[in-house]
């Protein structure tokens, strides 16, 4: 936008072509405008393509494979049978009421997409759809971010956010393509709930809050993420009560949304009336009825014009108000009809809650609190300029500005106790550091503007004015000042370059990965290929008969439903504590105990995941204290200690007896003894751990071998009928 | 023993028979058998050498297979030598069909042939019968483990079963190298390395019989594609694409217990029963070649191609063994040049009918060849009968769809890998359809952008806020014009300083003076029509920020202009009066720093109002 070179030496011809040029300065920058918000829109697509390009067009990970399956279902079946579906292929013998337990919205959007695209007369595959559902949904985000900060700020503040947040790591983690989850939508539906939201309290229009309202319910149908949306902007409200920004614009705008979006999101079933029961979402009516009190004493304080007799009125008032609403609260809690905080709710408010009370949810390494460095890692510069972006907004504060501070305040806090909420505090602090950017550069450039009048003007007098010393001497702290901006602009684009650059490298090295195929390099820097998660799955959809069931532990339930397409035991949705601990107890037991478990899941074949060969550290063995925690969690047969030696986790010679005996360890090391993995190494040397394993000698009597991949990461045993009695 | 007592019990129905009416005259002067187990595909030669020892002559010449053969039989073949000498025969082919004779009992399939003419009495004619039979290797053990070696049973007659006398005849089989476990011995039955004789037996009678077992370790791949769609799909944009989907299953013997990955990557006896390639050859020039299956693509293929055949080696996810199955996909890009010729105002397209993989049996085979949309008048040919059905496929940009031909078959061998060729007619206008299509689309999508953009559809027209919006407008659009004149304004000064400079250089006052009358001119005509402007914005209500802004705007413009023609006076004055160039310089200099300051103010003010 800084368009105005200067020329001083340009003649009279060469700057009025420039003037009348600059006639058109509003069409011009609206191209502008257009035109970069265009290409961020496209960069935002295309950033995340990395890993179709380094990969394939595939889908990624955990979630994503259930996200894919239950697509697939509703584009098959429809929305009916989609809605009615009761799942008997996971929690196997209990089931899954999939329609009940799930955000749709994700699947319908892809759905839509994809019959329209198909009304359209292109016959895409609806993998394809799934795959660039999140880019598509990212590239959305970067257009609602711009018309976000120019509410919160100006055109030019953004505008750079939305180029911020196309590439913002901490972003594109949770959408490059192939990871179909519900985040990819969800970040688009929060962002847009509160670019809504406050464009409505900015303008007190009904439009716009209604809206706000459907965002929400965009955001309610996609993600669980919905309840900070619940609870921020109560909280927000709240703020303005106090700081006496109370306006009616404020008033029609949280009313309608709060109102309308509450109705709308007990239309989902996974939600239903949590709205007026569950205790996460109390502050938001609280807020409501206050709101009411608010106005009914506004109205009551312009009928009465007795400040004293308003006073004690305020008081009774108040007290009632605050009485009635604590009674209600109790006597509903009391009662059970508003249900207590979940531990999900509780574990965010304290970090240490989960692990306490809570393995299943501490377990999962993106509960984990976040380190320094993936801060750094996921944020780059904005972490710097997030403090400058806040200082800009206190300093023109409003109701806009105050909303963004504390979205980026409380969205802040939670990133830092959970990994994967870095994803809801991204767009809060692209905008914010959007606003220190924008304002920055809008300061130097203007500085640099005003300098470059007078040698313009100068020139205009014509050669051989040797006068205008007197001028120079008038502006003598100007060139000081300008070399000063001039610097500080190059420090500014060198920063947002170094940006751009650690985007691009964290987008293609550290995100784009889809886990189910794992790539290293060889020793002569080839690329070598782990394929083996897929070649185990599809083996189990080929070669097992239809019914079969299949016990792993959780983490790997909704691939083999998705890829091997066999029933599990427990997958990924972990509703059922108990039934996970079931899964634990077998698999942290001897192996006639664990037969007896098995027997009584009717489990045909079990499944491991094992990285000693190849150096894979995320494996079961890895995770088996995990399993040992929640398994003894239920049963308490099962107990920690038995598993650690002097408090410590080892598969060595000096593993407690028990570790060496239980099933996991020997599915895992079965005739693994007999292997020679590294050179120079011991037969059964265990390369993830780096130690020569305990009990080389492993001989089973209910299983068989029934499959291991090529390089021995999932390895399928076969669960044998029990032998005659005769 | 399943197959022994079915043999048994054809070997009574064989000898029931032979007490049955001769049938013909025809006498087999000459048998030779050759089949090939090599692969999993027991491919039968025979020579016939037929005599006509009857009086009458004969046209139809018949085959039998026992049952169990008959009911495997893939491919069937008869053709018979023409001209003399063996330097120069050229093989026709005959005709053949499955037939039902009277008398010949169940256990017997028959097939006749329809020879090229008749047969009189003493001709002699020379048939090559090649028969392709699949499952007739059967794995024996039928349960082996990781560690067992593959063996398969052949069983087979050492004499030519026929309804025709047979002088005399021989029968060779050509096993694998690799162990023989056992084989019946007949008198003369001699094996010499891996090939297998039994005979000559000299003068049977008809429908001899002797059954033969033999059990032999294979080596062959026992891949079985147990449905195989493959998708031919003509663009004539120049690539003919074809998909192939594969249903694979191991017909071999069946594991059983563990599989060990242990064992199967280091020892090397160790499941010898599993493939783990398939071997596909291409035509020449295939490109955009993929492999892959229902959750992604597979990493494990590798291509060779040179100027006459592609090869893809495709490695399925795992190994298989007896009994394993696995699904994938391989597709590829063939140039249309190469397959779509013209003839007769029809086009065709000349392409092989069965899979390219190597000694894949398919059992059942689904060919559909998709033609452009507007293809017209389709038609087939084949070279043996297949089912033929037409469907209709919808791919990008279609709207009445494609014709797909459809082609089935069951039991398909290599054997059928031969050209077929699908006619059919299309105009090269339906070519374009499609990229007007888009861009139709794109421009209907324009379209619609210029006509929001440009027209008003706010549904109150007399609403406050639609009012005041129009208002709004109105006042933009006359700041823009004030901005403009302006503008004109400052380039007129510009031109007045330049006449001032000429003078200084040329010392041509008259000039000066006709130029200082035009601007004068020109200016004046500005400032009128700035007027009504400015009596706009004063009077309008939503310009209320800006009309005064404007106001010193213009008044400063009128300073300038004063500050400009009273230095210019001055200037031309100096001139008339001879003064020296240094006193007028020292007489405009306060006047000429007024109007630099001036020009500064103009140009801020100008940027302001730009900026609202």
């Amino acid at each position: 936008m800084a368009g105005k070179q200067d020329s001083p030496n340009s003649d009279l011809l060469n700057s009025f072509s420039f003037k009348s040029l600059k006639l058109k300065t509003k069409q011009q920058e609206l191209l502008i405008r257009v035109s970069i918000l265009g290409l961020v829109y496209i960069l935002a697509f295309i950033a995340r393509l990395f890993s179709v390009l380094r990969y394939e067009s595939m889908i990624h990970e955990f979630d994503p494979y259930f996200n894919y399956r239950t697509t697939l279902f509703l584009t098959e079946k429809g929305f009916y049978e989609f809605w009615n579906w009761f799942d008997s292929e996971s929690w196997y013998p209990l089931g899954r009421i999939i329609g009940g337990t799930l955000y749709p919205g994700l699947m319908v959007t892809a759905a839509l997409l994809y019959w329209t695209l198909r009304f359209l007369r292109f016959f895409v595959h609806i993998r394809e759809v799934c795959v660039l559902t999140a880019p598509f949904f990212a590239s959305n985000t970067t257009i609602v971010a711009y018309f976000f900060g120019k509410e919160i700020w100006d055109t030019g503040a953004g505008l750079v956010a939305a180029a911020l947040i196309a590439i913002c790591p901490g972003y594109i983690s949770r959408s490059v393509a192939g990871s179909y989850d519900n985040e990819a939508v969800a970040i688009f539906a929060l962002l847009l709930t509160f670019y809504l939201f406050v464009k409505a309290v900015n303008t007190g229009s009904l439009a716009w809050a209604l809206g706000s309202a459907f965002g929400y319910f965009y955001m309610v149908s996609a993600w669980g993420g919905y309840v900070f949306i619940i609870n921020l902007v109560p909280l927000y409200v709240l703020v303005l009560l106090i700081t006496g920004r109370y306006s009616m614009r404020l008033y029609v705008a949280y009313n309608c949304m709060y109102i309308l979006g509450m109705l709308l999101a007990m239309q989902i079933r996974f939600v239903g009336f949590q709205h007026v029961q569950s205790g996460e979402h109390m502050g938001a009516m609280g807020v409501f009825l206050l709101m009411q009190v608010f106005y009914f004493l506004d109205w009551v304080k312009y009928q009465l014009n007795d400040t004293k007799l308003f006073q004690t009125f305020l008081k009774i008032t108040v007290t009632s108000a605050v009485l009635v609403g604590g009674i209600a609260l109790g006597v509903g809690t009391a009662s059970g009809y508003i249900s207590p905080w979940t531990g999900r709710f509780y574990s965010l408010l304290d970090p240490t809650y989960a692990k306490d009370h809570i393995p299943i949810i501490a377990s999962v390494s993106e509960h984990q609190p976040t380190a320094w460095s993936s801060f750094m890692f996921d944020y780059h510069i904005l972490l710097f300029l997030f403090p400058a972006g806040l200082y800009f907004c206190f300093k023109r504060l409003s109701d806009a500005t105050i909303f963004i501070v504390m979205y980026g305040l409380t969205s802040l806090y939670f990133a830092g106790v959970m990994v994967r909420l870095i994803l809801v505090a991204t767009p809060a602090v692209c905008l914010i550091s959007a606003i220190a950017v924008s304002a920055t550069v809008k300061n130097l450039t203007s500085l640099l503007r005003t300098k470059q009048k007078v040698p313009q003007a100068g020139s205009t007098k014509g050669a051989g004015s040797s006068k205008s010393s007197s001028k120079v001497s008038l502006d003598q702290s100007q060139p000081f000042q300008k070399n000063g901006a001039i610097a500080l602009l190059v420090g500014v684009f060198y920063l947002l370059s170094r940006y751009a650059i650690h985007c691009t490298w964290v987008t293609s090295e550290a995100y784009s990965s889809p886990s189910i195929v794992l790539a290293a390099r060889g020793a002569h820097g080839n690329r070598i290929i782990f394929d083996d998660y897929r070649e185990a799955y599809y083996w189990l959809r080929q070669n097992t008969p239809t019914d079969a069931k299949i016990m792993s532990w959780w983490d790997y339930g909704y691939q083999i439903t998705a890829m091997g397409n066999r029933t599990v035991i427990v997958d990924n949705n972990t509703w059922n504590n108990t039934h996970i601990a079931t899964v634990g107890r077998a698999m942290s037991s001897y192996e006639d105990e664990a037969y007896d478990i098995m027997r009584s899941l009717d489990v045909n074949y079990v499944l491991v995941v094992f990285g000693g060969v190849t150096g894979y550290s995320s494996d079961d063995i890895n995770k088996f204290l995990w399993m040992v925690r929640i398994g003894g969690g239920v049963y308490p047969v099962i107990k920690e200690p038995d598993y650690l030696v002097n408090g410590e986790f080892r598969v060595d010679k000096g593993a407690s007896p028990k570790m060496l005996n239980c099933l996991m360890y020997k599915l895992c090391y079965y005739r693994f003894g007999e292997l020679v993995t590294e050179y120079g190494k011991p037969s059964g040397y265990d390369r993830a751990r780096g130690v020569e394993i305990g009990n080389k000698d492993i001989k089973l009597e209910h299983l068989e071998e029934a499959y291991t991949t090529s390089n021995w990461i999932v390895r399928i045993y076969r669960v044998k009928p029990p032998t005659n009695r005769l | 023993m399943k197959h022994s007592s079915v043999d048994l019990l054809l070997l009574l129905l064989t000898i029931a028979v032979l007490t049955s009416p001769v049938y013909s005259d025809l006498v087999l002067s000459k048998v030779e058998r050759r089949i090939d187990v090599t692969s999993q595909i027991a491919r039968v030669t025979k020579t016939l050498k037929v005599v006509n020892s009857g009086s009458e002559s004969v046209s139809e010449f018949i085959l039998t297979f026992p049952k169990f053969l008959g009911n495997n039989l893939a491919y069937l073949s008869v053709s018979h030598s023409e001209g003399k000498g063996k330097s120069k025969r050229s093989l026709v082919k005959l005709s053949v069909k499955a037939a039902n004779l009277k008398g010949v009992p169940d256990s017997i399939s028959v097939y006749s042939v329809a020879l090229p003419k008749a047969l009189t009495k003493g001709d002699t004619l020379t048939l090559e019968v090649v028969a392709a039979f699949t499952n007739v290797l059967q794995p024996f053990p039928e349960k082996i483990s990781q560690r067992d070696i593959h063996l398969v049973m052949l069983q087979e007659s050492a004499q030519y079963l026929s309804p025709y006398a047979v002088e005399s005849q021989s029968l060779s089989i050509k096993l694998p190298n690799a162990r023989i476990e056992s084989y019946t011995n007949l008198d003369g039955t001699k094996l010499q390395g891996t090939e297998l004789k039994y005979g000559p037996y000299k003068n049977l009678p008809q429908y001899s019989y002797s059954p033969i077992v033999v059990h032999f370790e294979s080596k062959a791949a026992f891949a079985v594609a147990e449905k195989l769609v493959r998708e031919i799909e003509v663009s004539h944009w120049g690539n003919v694409q074809v998909t192939e989907h594969y249903n694979i299953v191991h017909r071999g013997a069946q594991l059983k217990g563990e599989f060990s990955r242990l064992d199967f990557q280091g020892r090397p006896p160790s499941g010898v029963s599993a493939f783990r390639h398939l071997l596909a050859r291409l035509p020449p020039r295939a490109h955009s070649i993929y492999y892959r299956d229902d959750i992604g693509n597979i990493s494990t293929s590798q291509m060779q191609s040179d100027s006459k055949k592609t090869e893809l080696l495709i490695e399925p996810r795992f190994p298989l063994f007896g009994g394993w199955r696995t699904f994938f996909t391989i597709g590829y890009g063939l140039p249309l040049r190469d397959f779509l010729f013209a003839s007769e105002g029809k086009r065709f397209l000349n392409i092989s009918f069965g899979s390219p993989m190597i000694d894949l049996v398919t059992e059942k085979l689904i060919v559909q060849v998709v033609l452009p949309e507007g293809s017209k008048d389709i038609s087939v040919t084949t070279p043996f009968a297949v089912k033929q059905s037409q469907e209709i496929k919808y791919s990008h940009l279609d709207i009445a769809g494609r014709p797909v031909v459809v082609l089935e078959k069951n039991n398909v061998v290599p054997d059928h890998n031969q050209y077929i060729q699908v006619y059919y007619k299309f105009s090269n206008i339906n070519l374009l359809s499609e990229p007007l299509m888009l861009i139709s689309g794109f421009f209907v999508l324009f379209i619609t952008c210029i006509i929001y953009t440009r027209a008003d559809f706010s549904i109150s027209k007399s609403s406050a806020i639609y009012l005041a919006k129009l208002h709004w407008d109105e006042v933009l659009a006359t700041v823009q014009e004030v901005q403009n004149i302006i503008h004109k304004c400052l380039a007129t000064h510009d031109k007045l300083e330049s006449s001032l400079r000429d003078l200084s250089r040329t010392g041509d006052i008259q000039t000066c003076k006709a130029a200082r009358k035009s601007t004068d001119s020109l200016l004046k005509d500005l400032s009128k029509e700035l007027k009504p402007l400015l009596t706009f914005l004063q009077s309008s209500s939503s310009a209320s920020q800006i009309s005064p802004k404007v106001e010193e705007l213009i008044t400063k413009e009128k300073e300038l202009q004063e500050k400009l023609m009273a230095k210019h006076t001055t200037v031309v004055e100096g001139y008339e009066k001879k003064s020296s160039g240094r006193d007028i310089e020292n007489r405009i200099a306060s006047q000429q720093q007024k109007i630099i300051a001036l020009r500064q103010e103009i140009e801020d003010l100008l940027e302001f109002i730009d900026e609202i």
